[in-house]
């Protein structure tokens, strides 16, 4: 690892003040030789310094963020949803009671993240903002797509934990499992740039799939700061579930997971659905046929195997990845009948 | 043995609570007497915790990793980052001029890996050498500090000519593919698994095949059998993954080499750097605390520990080089890959007519990938044939890893056996007991159904759910290997106080413990009586801690030694107490006559030692009944540990993943010493064969040539969520074979725990799974569940 310059500010406005370059930015490179002037935020590190240890990542200087106290509370929102500071910890989150009443898709995929060790220190903002896991991408020696290269190695490769939806010049899955479960719960990002102006930015449009930009998973911009994840408040009737699905179950990834949010009038129809799949694509996949079917139906296990039928339309796996469709489909039906049979 | 320097002894013998006898042996004048069954003894046989517990729980162990000495350097590697190339030249200039830079050494000869008999694999000079995987070793450098080595390892130029590779072992078999070696290699059987052999024939990447351990006439075997089952097999590659990276400090002085290793071997190491070096073994030390894991990646010195020392004399100081993960996984060793076919021919009865077995495996760039002794021995079957080969690939040597050879083979033959037992309408353990003649065999599997409660056991996919749970079993079979070239000294000192000392390392298993209780039992003193120094080579050379044989080749010595040094204090003080020394024995800190009624506190005794301390060194003496097998230093009653195992297991056919919910183990290894310390062995064993069954393997790119998950993130292993719950059953077999009659445990309960999985999972969806690891992938595609379109590739 390199050594760096060192800030640690103590409010947002100072933060957002210090010139940075997104994480993405400064790992492109043309020839394989990596930018060694970026100046770059840090919330709990756990991404961060791994760039940096494999070598991905030589920043020039380090803004740490976790010194600003306003960035990490949980407070009620005006419009009776809920804000979350970009420093909350996933364990903060997973042991939150409002988040764990309200929110229970958000609880579940804070509490399955990582390990518990990893989720004393990890933060929301930060894990939202982590870089993917691709093994080409992570390795040094494949300068890929992603990284200002040629090819996307995973298309020829070993491509078993890769997209199966939408990838279109890099197969990689997006890595935060938060993502897909705050996507269902229609979660909105607050983020304040160097002159302090905010903007609200929809979460499922804040990600950018290859096509549109295959430098970067998201659309921040240099010197932004994510301060806020904002949760419109959830209609009483509503409920939501994460389903996280590894090879093992501690310290691992998902090979597939799966958030569904339904809002069913009571004894009746329903009347909203949200089931987002995650590690399916580069970005949270909204399964939209999935959603329709569910709209305005009893939910009943003939149901909720139609919509997971549905929901891998237009799934097209690679060469080693087609076994993640059968899981898909089974943590789909699964995950619409535990919230209809409220488990 | 002449009768004059031998005595007739009556030795135990027998299966404890099944089948006690006694035994007459003729055994050397120095040995300690017979020793009872365990339930007699007050120390040995009795669980006590390990001696430095504390220690490594509260973090105060040291390991290899905090040796830091004035002056120490710190040097890091140059490693190919290309599968197959010449190196045509290296600048080491830039890198010399380094701030910080101390020592460069480029790296000409390479060890364990096959050599090419001719020479090609290492031409003089600086270029001209072919690396031949990713992570070999080019160079290494020493600096004041690690960021400046490393700098430094950048700064080297290496100019290389990429040569056609290649990773796949189906690919490495195909006539055109690119060759690893274009000439004959040698070398032994780093692997472990033996098909290594001398002049084997060798055409393009396929060395083989050795023929050898084939007997009696297979084709008229099966001509013979009413039924024949037929399977192919695959196992993949798995690491080593230590929690304790492999590491050194190196000391080169004008007066001798200190070496600080995390080995399995220091008297190994010793006599490999000192052949290396040139250096007389006596000015060659080498030391080791406390361990995390080895097994068998720490057993020889490899080409890093010889930079390392290169470096430190070059620089004139002590070197640290410790590898790092990435360095773990890539070039420090591996359990090969094995491809086998298996034909096994019976009678309806059951009774074997012949068993046939075509294997391929690849242990990267090194011999061995072969199946061990499995097959060849558990079993009773007249005709038996072996066709072995390996197959080179452009990747990091394998080595000798838990159980080689056997591990793979067990996966194999064991799930034929249970497919067999189908066909013939038997229950699995009612056909091993007609076809395994083994009667320790026989009562772990009477104890283990009935523990496990086999009886539950239904018919394959007998769940209506899409969870389905399944039971399996199956078996395993290791040798009670010796070193004979094992020496241990015992102490006693004027005020009492008593030491035990061996150059024998505790690579975690807790030997230390065990010769504490063994010199504990002789002197009747207590386990934490006895001061245990070990893991230096000051000491008397104590044996490696592989093979499962530290304990069997180095306990009994260590209760000879104290039988001995205890017969000369006994002469020394006798008179001040007792009319004869011949009938007095030492319990209970005291040091009495048969019928106690006269004694001296054995601190007392000591008190009238002439010089401050007396000491005697023994050395393993052969086992009483002669060795069954001598191999040098090496001996071994072949196939005399067994061990059964049973598993139940959870597979949920929608998302293919298996859960390992129990695991039932009954093993045997001579005397239980330690019961814990077995318990924890045989407990850490299952793990890694669960992990090995359902998690691990290396995954090579095979456009690159790299490895994608060299880490412990995405090489995935099993972790706390993984573990089941997991029952140990000790057998005490006695075989009156030496002074403790102990033998080893940790290779043979890391066995049958992957077959025993894959017979359970066959018994709960009604489809084998011939292949590792059984990820959720391999379940799901048994099970014809997963849909046959693919996408734009
Ligand atoms: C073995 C393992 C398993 C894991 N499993 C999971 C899992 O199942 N699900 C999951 O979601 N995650 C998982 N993780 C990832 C882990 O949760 C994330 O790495 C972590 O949440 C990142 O948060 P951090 O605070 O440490 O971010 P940092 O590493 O500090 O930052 C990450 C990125 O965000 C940027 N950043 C951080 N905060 C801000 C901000 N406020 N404004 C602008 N930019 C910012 C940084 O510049 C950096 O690019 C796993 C990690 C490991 C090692």
């Amino acid at each position: 690892m390199n050594s760096f310059e060192w800030s640690s500010p103590r409010d947002i406005a100072q933060a957002a003040g210090v010139a940075t370059t997104t994480v993405a930015a400064a790992m492109v490179s043309q020839s394989g030789r990596l930018s060694t002037d970026g100046v770059v935020f840090k919330a709990g590190g756990i991404d961060l310094l791994d760039l940096m240890k494999e070598g991905l990542l030589v920043p020039r200087g380090i803004v740490n963020l976790r010194e600003i106290p306003d960035l990490a509370v949980i407070a009620q929102a005006d419009d009776g949803g809920v804000h979350i500071g970009a420093n909350v910890t996933l364990a903060q989150l997973a042991a939150d009671p409002v988040i764990r009443t309200r929110f229970l898709a958000l609880a579940d995929v804070a509490g399955n993240s990582a390990s518990p060790q990893i989720r004393q220190v990890a933060t929301i903002g930060g894990n939202l903002l982590q870089r993917p896991r691709c093994w080409y991408f992570r390795s040094r020696d494949h300068h890929c797509a992603r990284k200002g290269g040629e090819v996307c190695f995973a298309f020829a490769g070993e491509n078993q934990y890769h997209a199966i939806f939408d990838h279109n010049g890099c197969a990689m899955v997006h890595p935060e499992t938060s993502a897909t479960a705050l996507v269902a719960l229609g979660a909105k990002l607050e983020l304040t740039n160097a002159a302090g102006t905010k903007r609200v930015v929809g979460l499922e449009q804040f990600f950018l799939l290859p096509e549109v930009d295959i430098q970067r998973e998201n659309d921040l911009t240099p010197g932004e700061i994510l301060t806020a994840i904002l949760l419109p408040p959830p209609a009483p009737t509503s409920r939501s579930i994460h389903i996280k699905q590894g090879e093992t179950d501690s310290f691992d990834w998902p090979i597939a997971d799966v958030a569904v949010a339904l809002d069913t009038a009571p004894g009746g129809a329903c009347r909203a659905a949200a089931v987002i799949l995650g590690a399916a694509s580069p970005v949270p996949h909204r399964a939209k046929a999935a959603e329709a079917l569910l709209v305005g139906k009893t939910i009943d296990a003939d149901v909720a195997r139609a919509a997971a039928h549905a929901a891998l339309q237009g799934a097209a796996p690679l060469t080693k990845n087609a076994y993640k469709l059968p899981i898909f489909e089974t943590l789909v039906r699964r995950a619409i009948l535990a919230v209809v049979r409220g488990g | 043995m002449t009768s004059a320097d031998t005595r007739l002894q009556k030795y135990p013998v027998g299966i404890d609570s099944v089948s006690m006898a006694e035994i007459e042996r003729r055994v050397p004048a120095g040995e300690a007497p017979p020793l009872p069954p365990n339930p007699q003894l007050a120390v040995i046989g009795k669980s006590i915790p390990r001696i430095n517990g504390r220690a490594k729980v509260t973090g105060a162990a040291p390991f290899t990793v905090d040796v830091k000495l004035p002056g120490m350097l710190y040097a890091r590697l140059l490693r190919s980052p290309l599968p197959h190339a010449r190196v045509m030249s290296i600048d080491i200039g830039a890198a010399e001029r380094h701030p910080g830079v101390r020592a460069i050494h480029v790296i000409n000869d390479v060890v364990g890996r096959a050599v090419e008999t001719t020479g090609q694999n290492t031409p003089a000079g600086t270029s001209g050498r072919r690396v031949l995987y990713v992570g070999d070793p080019i160079a290494a450098v020493a600096a004041v500090t690690p960021e400046a080595a490393q700098a430094a390892v950048d700064l080297i130029k290496v100019d290389y000519q990429p040569l056609a590779f290649v990773v796949d072992l189906e690919d490495a078999r195909k006539p055109d593919a690119p060759r690893v070696f274009a000439h004959p290699v040698h070398g032994e059987s780093f692997a472990g698994g033996n098909p290594a052999g001398t002049a084997l024939p060798q055409q393009g990447n396929v060395r083989g095949p050795n023929k050898s351990g084939s007997r009696g006439d297979a084709a008229a075997g099966f001509a013979d059998a009413d039924v024949v089952i037929e399977g192919e097999f695959r196992t993949q590659v798995q690491t080593h993954c230590c929690l304790e990276p492999h590491g050194l400090v190196a000391d080169w002085r004008k007066d001798g080499l200190t070496v600080y290793m995390s080995t399995q071997f220091t008297a190994g190491i010793r006599a490999e750097l000192a052949a290396a070096f040139g250096l007389p073994l006596s000015r060659v030390r080498v030391i080791v605390d406390a361990m995390g894991g080895g097994f068998g990646s720490k057993s020889s010195a490899g080409n890093y520990a010889r930079a390392a020392v290169t470096l430190s004399r070059q620089a004139n100081a002590p070197v640290r080089l410790v590898l790092d993960r990435h360095e773990e996984q890539i070039d420090s060793g591996n359990r090969p890959a094995t491809v086998q076919r298996l034909r096994v021919g019976a009678r309806r009865n059951g009774t074997l007519t012949a068993i046939a077995i075509d294997t391929y495996g690849t242990s990267g760039v090194g011999l061995g990938a072969g199946i061990g002794n499995f097959a060849q021995a558990i079993y009773d079957c007249a005709n038996f044939e072996l066709v072995q080969s390996d197959v080179f690939i452009n990747a990091g040597p394998g080595c000798a890893m838990r159980a080689p050879g056997n591990v793979p083979g067990a996966f194999a033959l064991e799930q034929t056996i249970d497919e067999l037992a189908e066909k013939l309408g038997m229950d699995p353990l009612t056909l091993r007991g007609r076809i395994d003649l083994s009667a320790v065999r026989r009562e772990e599997r009477r104890i283990g159904a009935a523990r496990f409660g086999w009886n539950r056991r239904r018919a394959p996919g007998s769940d209506s759910g899409p969870i389905k749970r399944g039971l399996g079993m199956a078996q395993s079979l290791w040798g009670a290997n010796v070193r004979t070239n094992s020496a241990c000294e015992v102490r006693i000192f004027r005020d009492g106080s008593v030491e035990v000392l061996s150059s024998v390392q505790d690579i975690g298993t807790g030997i230390g413990t065990v010769l504490a209780q063994v010199v504990a039992e002789e002197l009747g003193l207590r386990p934490e009586d006895i001061t245990v120094r070990i893991g230096d080579t000051e000491y008397p050379a104590g044996p490696p801690s592989y093979g499962s044989l530290t304990t069997a080749s180095i306990t009994p010595p260590a209760r000879n030694a104290a039988y001995q040094v205890l017969r000369k204090l006994i002469e020394i003080a006798a008179p001040s107490f007792a009319a004869a020394a011949g009938n007095l024995a030492a319990r209970a800190g005291r040091i009495s006559t048969a019928d106690n009624s006269r004694s001296i506190g054995f601190r007392e005794a000591a008190a009238q030692l002439p010089t401050d301390q007396i000491g005697v060194v023994a050395s393993r003496s052969d086992d009483y009944a002669d060795f069954a097998r001598k191999m040098g230093d090496m001996a071994s009653a072949q196939n005399a540990l067994g061990g059964v195992q049973f598993a139940e297991v959870a597979v949920d056919t929608e998302t293919g993943i298996v859960r390992v919910e129990r695991v039932v183990a009954v093993q045997d290894c001579g005397r239980p010493m330690n019961p814990l310390q077995i318990e924890s062995q045989v407990q850490g064993g299952i793990l890694q064969g669960i992990s090995y069954a359902l998690f691990e393997e290396r995954i090579l790119d095979r456009h690159t040539g790299h490895m994608l998950n060299a880490n412990l993130e995405q090489y995935k292993i099993l972790r706390s969520r993984e573990t089941p719950a997991i029952e140990v059953h000790l057998l005490e077999n006695y075989q009156g074979m030496s002074a403790t009659d102990a033998y080893g445990i940790a290779e043979p309960s890391n066995i049958a725990t992957a077959p025993a999985i894959a017979n359970a999972v066959y018994n709960a969806i009604g489809v084998r799974l011939r292949q590792l690891p059984m990820s959720p992938a391999a379940v799901l595609a048994a099970l014809g569940r997963i849909p046959q379109r693919s996408g734009p590739t």
